[in-house]
């Protein structure tokens, strides 16, 4: 099954979702059939002046997931995700990583057609 | 010589000064508006616009037959003006600062240069002086390569006419105004006598001293507020070289665009005494 990235705070499934896309802590990067995880830390684009959200893209690309979980995404990272074929679903903030998943899980999610932010 | 009107913050009367300087100015000069988020120095001195061109800045089209997804350019672009998303490369114009690197670094040399729009260049004439302005594009974010453009312009432009050049800079200390004080001869300071204004003095200062220029400044509404930008300049041995008064005419004649150094004998004697100080401080070299 496709795998999904959720921002978050922390590396564990029990962390926070990060509200902020570009800006994030890091990725856990789920299988939602299996539930296994990795963590990608997102200090990269932390550390950047200008292109966070571009970089973190980038990263939510190469990490093979194709499902973004997140509260909020920029114009210059939803045009990147757009381009890559990386779905987003926004305004999952204010619940943890596996709650986010779970709702996703369920389908009571909508897949958004321009960045929030 | 080349004197840059510069402010630690806005609103302080930058370009008050340079209307009136330019007004006043002995010998050919031409007024130079650096402020290119938001100029306003042609309100004052009702420029005749010759032309305006279109500035340009270069920015990358990747052939994307040639790419080979190498990512040379995307690791190397500080701005994420180019990257590799997966099997695309994608490019974001508006973040480019126009370097170059993506295109030399290129193995495939499958980046050419498209281009972008950065806002116009407007050069005219303001009774016998002549007038230089930019207007950067609603929308686009970086000034200096505008401010670039219009340098290189007024380079020209003395080369061709010779005489002096007043650049009206942008407020603050960031990016935009260093560019526009950094290759000039004299650096001019207008602030006011308050505690903001002292603040936003020490800053221009911190930015500015390195560039080991002339540095002076004009206290403009003076009379209001308290003695602590005065006591800084002294204490610093910044030279105070003319007080504007904090007074309703002057005020009025700003909003109704009027040049204040032809308000009055005694405003056009503040100027020109300015001038004059310019001159000699600027002849006399690097004492400030």
């Amino acid at each position: 099954m496709t795998k999904v990235a959720v921002t978050s705070e922390g590396p564990n499934m029990q962390d926070m979702v990060d509200p902020r896309f570009g800006r994030a802590g890091g990725f856990v990067v789920v299988d939602p059939e299996t539930m296994e995880h990795e963590y990608v830390d997102n200090g990269q684009s932390q550390a950047m002046a200008h292109g966070a959200g571009i970089q973190a893209a980038q990263t939510i690309a190469d990490s093979g997931a194709k499902v973004l979980l997140t509260g909020f995404v920029g114009p210059k990272a939803f045009e990147a995700l757009k381009a890559v074929g990386i779905k987003v679903i926004q305004n999952l903030d204010n619940m943890s990583v596996e709650q986010a998943v779970q709702r996703y899980k369920s389908g009571d999610v909508q897949y958004a057609q321009q960045p929030n932010k | 010589m080349l004197i840059s009107i510069a402010s630690g913050k806005g609103g302080t009367g930058k370009t008050t000064v340079s209307a009136s300087l330019t007004t006043v100015w002995d010998g050919p000069v031409t007024a130079v508006d650096l402020d290119v988020e938001e100029p306003n120095l042609h309100l004052f001195l009702n420029p005749w616009i010759a032309s305006e061109d279109k500035v340009y800045l270069n920015v990358p089209e990747v052939d994307e037959s040639l790419c080979t997804l190498c990512r040379e350019c995307s690791s190397l672009c500080q701005f994420k003006a180019i990257n590799v998303m997966g099997s695309a490369i994608l490019t974001f114009p508006e973040m480019c600062h126009g370097c170059g690197g993506c295109m030399a670094i290129c193995p495939e040399k499958a980046i050419s240069w498209g281009r972008r729009e950065l806002g116009t260049l407007s050069t005219g004439k303001s009774g016998f002086n002549d007038f230089l302005m930019g207007r950067l594009r609603v929308g686009e974010a970086m000034s200096p390569p505008l401010m670039r453009a219009v340098k290189e312009r007024l380079v020209k432009n003395l080369d061709h006419r010779g005489g002096d050049a007043i650049i009206d800079a942008p407020p603050g200390v960031s990016c935009p105004a260093v560019c526009a004080v950094m290759d000039t001869d004299f650096i001019l300071l207008v602030t006011e006598p308050t505690p903001f204004g002292l603040h936003d003095f020490k800053l221009a200062l911190e930015a500015f001293v390195p560039f080991n220029k002339p540095v002076a400044a004009v206290i403009n509404r003076s009379g209001l507020g308290d003695a602590g930008v005065e006591r800084f300049c002294s204490e610093q041995g910044i030279p105070v070289l003319a007080h504007i008064p904090f007074d309703r005419d002057i005020a009025g004649a700003y909003s109704r665009g009027k040049v204040i150094a032809e308000l009055s004998p005694e405003l056009r004697s503040v100027f020109v005494q300015l001038a004059r100080s310019i001159k000699e401080m600027g002849a006399g070299g690097r004492d400030a």
